[in-house]
């Protein structure tokens, strides 16, 4: 084989708490497409961003063709022939196919802009790749699978020799996925490099010649996608057994009562009618990939996006959630996702932060009892070992499984009867991970229903009673804890089994 | 929002600041700026500002903006001048009627300010631009352009009087002009309902993370209306300080007033990105930009000069401002 063009070894990457990468190596070939796949969590785009100099290596050695090179910002990593297409494309939305492609690079004659110059070098290399585009149209008018095109044609209008591309299929339809593959032929044809990132497991043996695997941010192997059955993926990705890290679950009572029923709920983002029970003393996971509508099914039953339709019942009893406000009366919490976007105030203390959503409970006659918040407050930092000097602190410089847990204990403070966990780890790390998890069984003792969103599949599975599996925004299968293995999950999620699952 | 801690850092850093200018301006201006009388009517002359940047500082935490307000002095002063002259009867009576003619106008002003703030997303600069425009506009049409002076004297106290003449003369002191009470009212009514109150706790949290704060339960676009409708009734006292002072209701007399009350809340402290800030500081930055328009004065400082120097200080202090944010709190 031909001495790769690019090749990474040893890197090591450490966050605060968190070692992300712990020594991955990773050689690609000119000509060549080369599949990376992990589980979320398991260091990809960490490693991508090293590459595309978004960050820097703490060790570790990169080459580019033979040579060692340092990327020490996102010009750097242009300068050496490296191109990122990112799942959120970076195109200026009112600027025309042409200024996009030559942005930042616009040729000029003297002080203006030389257009014809432009439109010459953006049809050259459009071209060159064999695709046909309205040019003067602004990106925003463009359909996704064209604004692809233009991020690609952008990438190689600056000479990229090596094309990193994150999911380029997830929001493609079948016709623009086959037309997305022609292109990766083409660009393999002329030399380049592809490191391809899916998680869609079926389509690698399509466009792949190689595939890499990597875990907990480490290399696991590197193989011909020929001679790597799905089934061989799977395992690899996954790997570590489930039993360990999760406390064990205790099965739900046979005489539970429901803690939530949703008949035929919609919301401007749940399109299909969603129908779900979960009862009190049980989890119930929601597995899926990332984008397949999962944290869409929280936030309508937690009024975060509005319900258009259909009906929810807390306890048995049937409540009206027009908003976050009534599904928290209903006893409803949603833990969200994105904790410093969604979850805190950042600027406010631990105290401020922790009786935000049940102030009512907190205030007489529209004053605030500021001893009354310091109690709680003082009591959820000790049950819930929150490392902070006090409850003054602003959470803002507590680290991202203190901050987590203040979230959390801005929930637990109203005694809610479901708690909907959108990805209730990401992010944080292993000590952090398992006093979450007791936490979680606690709810459960105190007979709450509880809903987990989690793309870390061994969360899922350890974690929960029963696993929905959603995908396009409906839940297509249904998993007891027993059914539900890594093989037959990934399969429903990725679509690959999707004629067994219906 | 900002722990006490460094709240007080930043006030008593204001303060001394304060101290430091004004030992050295009374050097200058050899001896006139620090009496008494000189300092009672600074107190006096920022009335009118510091009320209008109490009402600003709601807005600006929720990190909107009120460019209205300006307008909206003009606005209620015609229309309380045109009331009062059309009232049969005078005394507090007449005080209390038309000051609440005035709020109805500014608080619905206000109101609508927010409607579209709140329901359609549109930013408050361009709302509350067009509320300054027709506020304006309005006024000097309800007033055929001329000032509409006032019949009744019952204003005439609160334009002119003092309080506690007989008390503070012993000290050389004029006495408590009754529009500084007023401002002293609510300047402490206000800075308790922001730091004390649970509609406050939600003014900062919808500034600090307006999704955050509508996740929590809390309703945004009440709260948000709410804080317009505080800025309009603010500029609504303002106005009706300002006609009891010139005795008439004018269309003219508050432009440029939106920018010196954004400017006191800045100087103060308050963040335009919203989520920081409080009243203290806001009264504290109106009165260095009082004090600083008086020094300049006394100088015989030319009015192009003071602009010039207004300016420099307002940039200087959000600067300084920053820096302390950066490397002493953290």
């Amino acid at each position: 084989m031909t001495p790769p063009f690019l090749r990474m070894h040893g890197i090591v990457k450490t966050f605060p708490g968190v070692r992300a990468l712990d020594g991955v190596s990773l050689e690609v070939a000119s000509g060549e497409v080369h599949a990376l796949v992990g589980e979320n969590g398991a260091g990809k785009s960490t490693l991508m961003k090293i590459l595309a100099g978004a960050t820097r290596a703490d060790e570790g050695r990169i080459e580019l063709d033979g040579n060692a090179v340092s990327i020490d910002g996102p010009r750097a990593a242009e300068a050496l022939g490296i191109g990122m297409i990112y799942q959120e494309f970076n195109l200026v939305p009112d600027l025309g196919v042409v200024e996009n492609i030559v942005l930042g690079h616009e040729p000029r004659r003297g002080l203006w802009l030389d257009r014809r110059e432009a439109s010459r070098r953006a049809a050259a290399v459009l071209h060159d790749l064999g695709i046909a585009l309205p040019l003067e149209l602004p990106a925003r008018r463009l359909s996704v699978a064209q604004q692809q095109m233009v991020e690609i044609a952008k990438a190689l209008a600056r000479k990229a020799r090596l094309l990193v591309m994150d999911e380029p299929t997830a929001a493609l339809t079948e016709r623009e996925i086959d037309a997305l593959f022609g292109l990766i032929a083409k660009l393999k044809a002329q030399g380049v490099a592809l490191i391809y990132i899916s998680h869609r497991l079926e389509e690698l043996p399509r466009i792949s010649d190689r595939v890499t695997v990597i875990r907990d941010g480490r290399t696991i192997e590197t193989r011909p996608t020929a001679q790597m059955p799905q089934a061989d993926l799977v395992r690899l990705m996954v790997g570590r057994s489930l039993a360990a890290q999760f406390p064990e679950l205790p099965a739900v009572p046979a005489d539970a009562p429901s803690a939530l029923r949703v008949r035929g709920l919609t919301s401007e983002r749940v399109r299909r009618g969603l129908d779900l029970e979960v009862r009190a003393g049980e989890i119930v996971g929601l597995a899926g990939l990332v984008g397949a509508g999962r944290t869409e099914i929280v936030r309508a039953i937690a009024g975060a996006d509005a319900p258009t339709a259909g009906s929810i019942e807390v306890a048995g009893k049937p409540v009206v959630v027009r908003g976050p406000h009534s599904a928290i009366e209903a006893g409803i919490a949603l833990i969200t996702e994105d904790r410093k976007a969604q979850g805190l105030v950042l600027g406010m203390s631990v105290r401020e932060n922790t009786t935000l959503a049940h102030l009512d409970a907190y205030a007489r006659a529209g004053f605030v009892d500021r001893r009354a918040e310091a109690a709680i407050a003082a009591r959820e930092i000790e049950e819930l070992r929150i490392r902070t000097p006090g409850s003054e602190q602003s959470v803002r410089n507590l680290s991202g499984g203190n901050q987590q847990k203040v979230v959390l204990a801005k929930w637990l403070i109203g005694a809610a009867k479901v708690y909907l966990f959108d990805e209730p780890t990401r992010g944080i790390d292993v000590g952090a991970k398992a006093e979450i998890y007791a936490l979680m069984l606690e709810l459960l003792a105190r007979g709450a229903g509880i809903v987990m969103v989690s793309s870390e599949l061994p969360e899922v599975l350890g974690m929960s009673h029963r696993v929905f599996v959603v995908r396009e925004g409906a839940i297509r299968a249904e998993f007891t804890r027993a059914e539900a293995t890594p093989d037959a999950v990934i399969a429903v999620a990725t679509g690959a089994g999707a004629g067994a699952a219906a | 929002m900002t722990s006490p801690r460094t709240l007080l850092l930043r006030t008593l850093g204001l303060v001394l600041g304060l101290a430091v200018l004004v030992v050295v301006i009374n050097v200058f201006a050899q001896g006139s700026f620090l009496t008494p009388g000189n300092l009672t009517n600074v107190l006096r002359q920022i009335t009118y500002n510091a009320i209008l940047a109490v009402g600003q500082t709601f807005v600006i935490i929720t990190a909107g903006i009120d460019l209205s307000v300006g307008s909206l002095i003009e606005l209620t002063g015609v229309v309380m001048a045109t009331f009062a002259n059309a009232m049969p009867f005078g005394g507090v009576g007449l005080i209390v009627a038309t000051l609440l003619v005035g709020l109805a106008v500014g608080c619905s002003a206000g109101l609508i300010n927010a409607l579209p703030v709140v329901k359609l997303n549109l930013p408050p600069f361009i709302t509350t631009l067009a509320m300054m425009l027709m506020a304006r506009g309005l006024a000097f049409k309800l007033a055929h352009g001329r000032p509409i002076p006032i019949n009744s004297n019952a204003f005439d106290g609160i334009g002119t009087g003092f309080l506690f003449e007989g008390l503070l003369k012993p000290l050389g002191l004029p006495g408590i002009p009754i529009a500084v009470l007023w401002m002293a009212v609510i300047v402490v009514v206000f800075a308790i309902v922001l730091t004390r109150t649970r509609f406050g706790r939600y003014v900062f949290a919808i500034g600090g993370n307006e999704e955050a704060a509508r996740l929590a339960g809390i309703n945004v676009g009440l709260v948000k209306t709410m804080v317009y409708v505080i800025s309009g009734g603010c500029a609504a006292v303002a106005g009706l300080l300002y006609m009891a002072r010139f005795s008439s209701g004018s269309p003219n007399t508050g432009i440029g007033s939106e920018l010196q009350s954004i400017a006191a809340v800045v100087v103060g402290g308050t963040s335009l990105m919203g989520g920081r800030g409080g009243i203290v500081g806001t009264f504290f930055g109106a009165l260095l930009i009082g004090l600083l328009n008086n020094v300049m004065n006394l100088l015989n400082i030319e009015s192009y000069t003071q602009e010039i120097a207004l300016g420099a200080v307002i940039l200087i202090a959000v600067i300084v401002d920053e820096l302390r944010k950066r490397y002493l709190t953290l």
